[in-house]
């Protein structure tokens, strides 16, 4: 399957999962902890007494010191950098007239990168908001995702030299900082979709959190697309047959192998993805598991990984890249921290087989994790009307562009 | 504090940009933060031995007012990039900040130890509570400054460069927070 991106001791104890979750069950059971308490999956090795989330650097690498030259692509393909001086550059949105807009979340900045008289420049577009993790273009309006509240500008790529305030169209959204950020899309259905995560690890929470919710372009009329939801930030929909494929991220701390993230799909509305109670679609919790079968929930179309923190994604549907990428899902995993060897940090390509489960996983652009610490960590992919992809770096503060064949340059659009 | 030590202090800093030596300027910072970064100004940290990348990430955040202490966020806005880094690699430099010089009452140092497994503090902050990167050191800081800082990452009120600390303090409880700063201030 996706053997040969992962150690093969991850897919034994993938095959052993039954048995080895048991025994784990067993063994909490043994001694009797608090509900909610954080001692459960707690670490007791050296080694795991150091792992810690890592943060970028604040401020954006300069160009001369972009990690490209670590960054490798197959044979054909070519990789450059395409815009840099973005301070935490996360999501990515493409507007008709081939404006970029890029997210951040750890700054207060929604960025344009604005191809003006044959030159690219990178311009300040909003400030000011909080956490702006998404931003989304649609019929000439750029939709920006803060923590708590969705907002727009329309006509954006008119009026980038002096962008009027994003005017708020929906705000009934939690404020929790756990997992708030959000990435946004606007589906074919000409909704707006918007992910409320679990406001912490691994929680019970209430009815407005973990989920996947949409809603009309003006924030009227939301409803619940997708339950069991711990936390995604990247989705998009099939080509073939418009179903929604999305990421979620597994839950810290249980064991350094398991649970691994999941790509999921949504085939009907109210569907429940399993999180607090089931990860990976067949390991109970084990903490909030008792009392549920893994078998009540949608099981992922499949597994991303160990911690990878698979992120931003998007179906191939460009002219440029060879026929084997058509349709195929370009994913960024921004890799992971609660894990003593990283694993991710990569841009990979997911194939899918007939029926819309993942069938390969294989690397598109790898050498962000260098020594297990990173020189870069992709976040978002997005395509571009040449076919070409881009790929952010919230790292760096950076974008990259990947493209196949002799082009080495980004053509002026 | 006095009005007055501030009201120096940022004359001090607005007339000291560019010729002075970092030493030099950062006797502005010491007003405030105490000889070498030792503070003896209520809920003042200190800034000896702190990790410089978190450092970095705080002095940025001062000056992009995304966090806010407004004599803080006065002395960081006129500060260049390269100012943000040769403070906070000053700064890393500074001697650590001893522990707080009384006999512990052991029932709460141990009380509070165990809260430190309990809510993985001594994961991500080590063991020793030294840090590391963009995790604070915060063994022997100021007891008064690590409780009203976690209390302000409980309600909010103070925004992390990320949201782990927020995340952190959601079950942790205003006692347990008395002796968690407590116990920080005391660990050897
Ligand atoms: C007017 C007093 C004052 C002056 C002058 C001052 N600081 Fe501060 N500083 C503070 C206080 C008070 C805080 C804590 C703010 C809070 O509670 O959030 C702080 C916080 C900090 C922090 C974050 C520490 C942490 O552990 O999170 C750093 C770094 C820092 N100051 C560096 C400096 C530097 C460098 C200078 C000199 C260029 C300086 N400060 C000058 C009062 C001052
Ligand atoms: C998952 C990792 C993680 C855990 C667990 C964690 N911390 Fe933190 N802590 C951080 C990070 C990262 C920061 C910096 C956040 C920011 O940008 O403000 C921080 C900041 C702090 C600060 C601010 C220090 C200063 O100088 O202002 C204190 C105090 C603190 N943590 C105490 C604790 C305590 C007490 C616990 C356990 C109850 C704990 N932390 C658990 C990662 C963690």
């Amino acid at each position: 399957m996706v053997g040969h991106s992962l150690p093969r001791s991850i897919w034994l104890a993938g095959a052993f999962l039954g048995i080895s979750t048991l025994v784990a069950s067993a063994q909490q059971a043994a001694q009797p902890l608090p509900p909610g308490s954080a001692l459960i999956g707690r670490p007791d090795s050296e080694a795991a007494q150091k792992l810690a989330p890592v943060a970028p650097p604040p401020l954006p690498a300069a160009p001369d010191k972009l990690p490209i030259a670590k960054l490798k692509v197959p044979a054909g393909f070519n990789i450059e950098v395409y815009a840099a001086g973005m301070a935490n550059a996360r999501s990515l949105a493409v507007g008709d007239k081939g404006t970029v807009f890029v997210g951040s979340r750890l700054v207060d900045k929604v960025y344009a990168i604005v191809n003006k008289d044959g030159k690219r420049e990178v311009k300040v577009l909003a400030s000011g908001l909080y956490r702006p993790n998404g931003v989304a273009f649609h019929n000439g309006t750029l939709y920006i995702a803060e923590l708590s509240k969705i907002s727009k500008i329309d006509n954006v790529e008119s009026v980038l030299d002096n962008p009027p305030k994003p005017t708020v169209i929906y705000d009934d959204l939690p404020k929790d900082e756990a997992h708030g950020w959000k990435f946004i899309a606007v589906g074919p259905d000409n909704k707006l979709y918007v992910p409320v995560g679990q406001p912490g690890n691994n929680v019970l929470h209430d009815d407005a959190h973990g989920q996947i919710r949409r809603m009309n372009l003006d924030g009227t009329g939301a409803e619940v697309v997708a339950l069991g939801v711990r936390n995604s930030v990247g989705f998009d929909w099939n080509p073939e047959n418009k179903q929604m494929y999305f990421t979620d991220n597994g839950r810290d701390w249980m064991s350094e192998d398991v649970p691994q993230d999941e790509l999921n799909r949504i085939t009907k509305v109210g569907e429940d993805f399993g999180a607090p109670y089931c990860y990976q679609g067949d390991i109970p919790d084990p903490e909030f598991g008792w009392g549920h079968s893994c078998s009540e929930f949608t099981p992922p179309v499949g597994l991303m990984g160990p911690h990878a923190a698979a992120l931003g994604f998007r179906f191939y549907t460009g002219g440029m890249f060879p026929k084997a990428y058509k349709n195929a899902i370009i994913l960024a995993r921004h890799g992971s921290w609660n894990r003593s060897k990283k694993f991710g940090g990569d841009v990979v390509v997911v194939k899918l087989d007939k029926e819309g489960k993942v069938k390969s996983i294989e690397p598109l652009i790898t050498g962000f994790l260098d020594n297990n610490s990173y020189v870069g960590r992709p976040v978002d992919v997005l395509q571009l009307k040449d076919g070409s992809i881009l790929v952010s770096d919230d790292w760096n503060g950076a974008v990259y562009r990947v493209s196949y064949g002799k082009s080495k340059v980004a053509a002026k659009q | 504090m006095q009005k007055t030590t501030i009201a120096l202090a940022l004359l001090l800093i607005a007339s000291s940009a560019n010729s002075e030596t970092i030493e030099e300027r950062a006797a502005t910072c010491f007003a405030c933060h105490g000889e070498q970064g030792q503070s003896e100004t209520e809920n003042t940290p200190s800034l000896g031995g702190q990790q410089a990348p978190y450092a970095l990430i705080q002095l940025f955040m001062f000056r992009e007012k995304l966090r806010t202490f407004e004599p803080m966020n006065e002395v960081a806005k006129p500060m260049t990039d390269d100012d943000l880094r040769n403070f906070s690699d000053f700064i890393a430099k500074l001697p650590k900040p001893k522990p707080t010089a009384d006999a512990p009452d052991p029932a709460r140092m141990q009380r509070a130890q165990e809260l430190t497994m309990k809510y993985h503090c001594n994961s991500c902050h080590h063991q020793d509570f030294s840090g590391g990167d963009n995790v604070p050191r915060i063994a022997n800081q100021r007891e008064d400054y690590l409780a009203k800082t976690l209390s302000e990452y409980k309600d909010n009120s103070r925004h992390g460069y990320d949201g782990t600390m927020a995340d952190v303090m959601g079950p942790v409880t205003p006692e347990q927070i008395k002796d968690l700063a407590y116990f920080l201030a005391r660990v050897h």
